[in-house]
């Protein structure tokens, strides 16, 4: 249905729905706050950028020395046909703004090396700086500008039937990573007298069928871990829980034996409510845990020595550890949901309001914590909105850390030896060699590049010949990453001779769809965002992460 | 001659030719590097686009500057803003336009030499001939059901040998792309070869709806709501009218019920976004995931029919949201597949008749399922018609089966049609002696 006279402001929120519903109006307001630079606009960076700027990102500046050529025609969509011999950068940054005129754009004409060099301050003004097609040692220099100015790094490469992707960023902080799955906080293991007295208002033998058939599993499991207990005898503790398969079985024939199987009619009943408690009898005894992720970050250092610069995040979560150290009994915050399930209205709302209010009391302990390390901090004037409390208590066991080695650390043959013991296992290890090999080529590539002024197999005459230096080069690298125990594989390096340095368009294009990704991730500081190096194999058509 | 302008040069083509003209060790069987390569691509090769939405903008350009030349596209939806932070081929002045149409003049405008047609329609109503034509089909889809039609249509294009064997050449391949957020899957389907899409529908759990006794009389959340007003208000109040999902009013109504049902019963969370996404069924989609799984796609596609590398065997799901993750699995056919194997065996005593041959089948756990009132051939023989040859043919219902077929042979090939199914099914009967 057309809506062309729909208003502006209309229009921006339909054109957005799709990615609104992931990301929600705070990520997109994020996102369209986003300064971008892309170094050369060739399609990996065309691609990328061309993700972004359909995102709905403020602005981009694009670099780029090149002229539109033939080749161009051949494999970037974002230029066109009767501009050769214009500025790329040009042709791009129209092309894009074309696409979105609520986007930002503009260019400059130079090569990024001489940008950098001659106007380093360039990337002040941007969020994320994407470097394409760049060889390693102009991005070490990058790195270390972009470390430097505090600016967000990330690396993209396509080459021939392989991909190569980075991130470089001292730190990333999540909080709301919206794990794909995630276990309901039920509690049941450890109930809270409100939910407890709750539950035992219930006499189950006096309520009517149609509450009885209408009673939440929640409170099922509960009472029939009291009556399960009651079975082992009076001194059974009231924290005791189901502890192995017998006991379990056991629990679950308490559960069956609290069914009503008859109507007062005489009429066989189906008691869904009892058939969920049974699928969720686990509950009954498994103990809330916090993730492993979450258990490092409250352990993290920069939770402990706290500083008037420290981020808000570091100083939620040293009020989340003081919080897990007292209230919380060992266990974080109530996340406060709960599934639906099988209830009447009021019974279901009832239940959802006394999680609601558990949580929101484990919220309020928390900001007691955080005034008081507030006030410890001597920051006066310095707060944080409850909202932004209550948001981190929910999202507990979500929040997480990624932290990003240097360029200059991964490439360097400083301390080579612990990586250089993992890229040799890669290499040799079945599942991983493939990759492992495109990884260590691909860096030997920009070596043999750097020695010879081109690419190895760049024109046909050249890629038989080629293959033997590439070897030569890769087992030098290996050598000075301290894996010379590793091998090259010949196949591999006889290909990426055949591939010659190409910049296809399918490939590109992947990669491109990545590195838009993880941008937004960045950006929006949702979800979690790869750390490490990312080998994309064309061939295969598989990925791999390398930490190095 | 080689083409020397701007536009066609092999300066232009430079990348791709590394990888057509280039002989290398890591490639397909079969792999004949050359120009002549390129020229198939150019010049012979027709390729299929499902779809012109998500997948299928970026699968078109991909496929443009890949050496493709002759695309077609398919796709029954016109365009709505909602598909502009993806679907970068249209603009805002494009709303309500064929995107076929739309996406087809733009590739043409953009890729020199592009030679794109466009058909805004269903794809039931193409004639099987039309998909026969083309070299490989990619799909940019976005239901099941529009995955299972094209399935059934490119595995009935494929034939069998009396051994049941596949004829290669007979073979249609198809490559199947699907996005849903940050998670997406790419798959080679090459019937009689690899599982087709009947073949691993197990992959795709069924959707849950409420139940209805929820929505009338216990509801709890705002989802609940909104289906209340949807399905049975809808019915109650405005009968005679259709639902129309892109009716502004008709949503607007479903809309304020669901508030006025969630106030009723004290549930918060209702909002017109919350509706529409229930409603519609909506699938949160953003730019570059379609743009993987696209690219992949027709790189998958490219190697298929070049042999220029190695090729994906045969699914690989993508997950992006934490970290990014791959794994690409070789699934297995199912010998039994109604769809695209040689045939689902039926045995019978040796004196059934062709009526009790029939009665077997609408029997048969997984025959019953897709047959209600099935035609039965053998070879170009019809042994049952329904329909106008149904009289004619009656007769055959009441003879064995083994003199309606030729020779003594253990098993026979029969094909059944039925209105319930999109292409034909093969049936493998075998005939047991009484001893056996």
């Amino acid at each position: 249905m057309s809506d062309q006279s729909g208003n502006a402001v209309d229009n921006k929120s339909k054109r957005y729905d799709r990615q609104i519903r992931i990301w929600g109006a705070e990520g997109q307001q994020r996102l369209e706050h986003a300064r971008i630079a892309l170094l050369n606009c060739s399609p990996t960076g065309s691609e990328t950028l061309k993700n972004l700027v359909l995102g709905g990102i403020a602005s981009f500046t694009i670099v780029d020395g090149n002229k539109v050529q033939p080749r161009d025609l051949g494999n970037n969509f974002l230029v066109d046909a009767a501009r050769l011999g214009h500025s790329r950068a040009q042709v791009v940054t129209d092309l894009l703004k074309e696409m979105n005129d609520l986007v930002s754009g503009s260019y400059v004409e130079d090569t990024p090396e001489e940008l950098l060099q001659n106007n380093p301050s360039f990337l002040e003004g941007f969020d994320l700086v994407i470097a394409t097609q760049m060889p390693e040692q102009q991005l070490l220099q990058l790195d270390e500008l972009c470390r430097a100015k505090g600016v967000k790094l990330l690396v993209v490469r396509s080459y021939g039937l392989m991909g190569y992707m980075r991130a470089s960023l001292p730190e990333h902080v999540v909080i709301e990573s919206k794990p794909d799955s995630k276990v309901d906080d039920l509690r049941l293991t450890c109930p809270w007298p409100a939910l407890l007295e709750y539950a035992y208002s219930f006499d189950l033998a006096a309520v009517d069928k149609h509450v009885h058939m209408h009673i939440p599993y929640v409170v099922l499991l509960l009472l029939a871990l009291h009556e399960w207990r009651a079975s082992l005898g009076p001194d059974t503790t009231p924290d005791r829980l189901p502890g192995n398969a017998a006991e379990r079985g056991a629990f679950k024939q308490v559960l069956q034996g609290m069914r009503r199987y008859q109507g007062e009619d005489g009429l066989p009943l189906e008691e869904e409510n009892f058939d969920e408690a049974l699928k969720s009898a686990f509950h009954a005894w498994t103990r809330p845990s916090t993730p492993s992720e979450v258990r490092v970050i409250l352990e993290d250092p920069k939770a402990q020595n706290l500083e008037p610069s420290t981020p808000d995040f570091w100083l939620l979560v040293a009020a989340l550890r003081k919080f897990v150290a007292s209230e919380g009994g060992g266990r974080l915050p109530l996340d406060g949901n709960i599934p639906d399930m099988h209830a009447t209205t009021d019974l279901y709302l009832q239940l959802q309001r006394l999680y609601r209010q558990q949580a929101d009391a484990d919220v309020a302990a928390v900001e007691g914590h955080l005034a008081a390390l507030l006030g410890a901090l001597g920051s006066p004037g310095r707060a944080i909105a409850s909202s932004g409390v209550r948001h981190f208590c929910r999202n507990a066991r979500n929040i997480r850390v990624v932290r990003y080695r240097t360029l200059a650390e991964e490439c360097s043959s400083d301390a080579a030896a612990a990586r250089g013991a993992s890229l040799a296992a890669a290499l040799s290890e079945e599942g991983s060699t493939a990759n492992a090999n495109l990884y260590l080529l691909l860096r030997a590539c920009d070596r043999f590049a750097a020695t010879h002024g081109r690419y190895p197999g760049a024109h046909d005459s050249t890629v038989e010949d080629d293959v033997p230096l590439l070897k030569q080069a890769a087992q030098q690298l290996l050598g000075e990453l301290g894996a010379s125990s590793g091998q090259v594989q010949d196949d591999y390096v006889a290909e990426m001779c055949r591939l010659g340095a190409a910049e296809l368009h399918v490939v590109a294009s992947v990669m491109g769809g990545m590195a838009a990704q993880e941008a937004i991730k960045l950006l929006t500081q949702q979800f979690v965002p790869f750390s490490g190096s990312l080998i994309y194999n064309a061939m295969a058509s598989t990925t791999s992460i390398f930490a190095l | 001659m080689e083409d020397t302008t701007p536009t066609n040069s092999s300066e232009r083509w430079i990348d791709i030719d590394k990888l057509l003209t280039r002989n290398g060790n890591l490639v397909g069987p079969g792999f004949e590097p050359g120009p002549e390569l390129r020229d198939f691509l150019q010049q012979d090769c027709k390729v299929l686009c499902i779809g012109a939405g998500g997948l299928g903008c970026e699968i078109l350009k991909d496929l443009a500057l890949s050496g493709f030349v002759n695309i077609d596209v398919i796709d029954m939806d016109t365009i709505d803003v909602s598909n502009l932070n993806r679907q970068f081929l249209f603009r805002l002045q494009d709303v309500g336009k064929p995107k076929a149409v739309v996406a087809a003049e733009r590739i043409n405008a953009r890729v020199p030499g592009a030679n794109v047609t466009a058909h805004f329609g269903r794809i039931e109503d193409m004639p099987l001939q039309f998909y026969q034509e083309f070299t490989v089909i990619v799909l940019g889809l976005d239901s099941l059901e529009a995955r299972r039609y094209m399935n059934s249509i490119a595995c009935s294009l494929l034939e069998f040998d009396e051994e049941g064997n596949p004829d290669m050449s007979t073979i249609k391949p198809l490559v199947d792309g699907g996005t849903e957020g940050f998670k997406g899957h790419a798959r080679v389907i090459l019937p009689g070869v690899t599982p087709c899409f009947e073949c691993t529908l197990w992959l795709f759990p069924p959707q849950t709806k409420f139940p209805l006794c929820t929505l009338a009389e216990t509801p709890r959340t705002p989802a609940h709501c909104i289906e209340y007003a949807h399905l049975i208000l809808w019915s109650q109040q405005r009968s005679h009218e259709e639902f129309d999902t892109d009716d502004e009013e008709h949503m607007q109504w479903v809309y304020s019920n669901a508030l006025a049902r969630a106030k009723q019963y004290g549930i918060e969370g209702v909002t017109f976004q919350l509706t529409q996404g229930v409603v519609k069924n909506i699938i949160p989609a953003i730019a570059s995931t379609n743009a993987i799984v696209s690219a992949a796609c027709v790189l998958e596609a490219l190697k298929l029919i070049t042999m220029c590398s190695t090729g994906l065997n045969n699914y690989m799901m993508y997950t992006g949201s934490q970290g990014i993750y791959t794994h690409t699995v070789a699934y297995e056919r199912d010998p039994q597949c109604p769809v695209c194997s040689a045939g689902v065996e039926v045995v019978a005593p040796a004196d059934t008749t062709l009526q009790q041959v029939i009665d077997l089948m609408l029997a048969h756990p997984q025959l019953g399922k897709m047959l209600a009132h099935p035609s039965v051939s053998y070879g170009s023989k019809q042994l049952y018609a329904r329909g106008i040859y149904e009289e004619d043919s009656r007769p055959n219902l009441a003879k064995p089966v083994r003199e309606l077929l030729e020779g003594d042979e253990p098993a026979a090939l029969l094909t059944v049609n039925d209105k319930k199914l999109s292409a034909s099914l093969r049936v493998r009967l075998r005939l047991k002696e009484p001893q056996q």
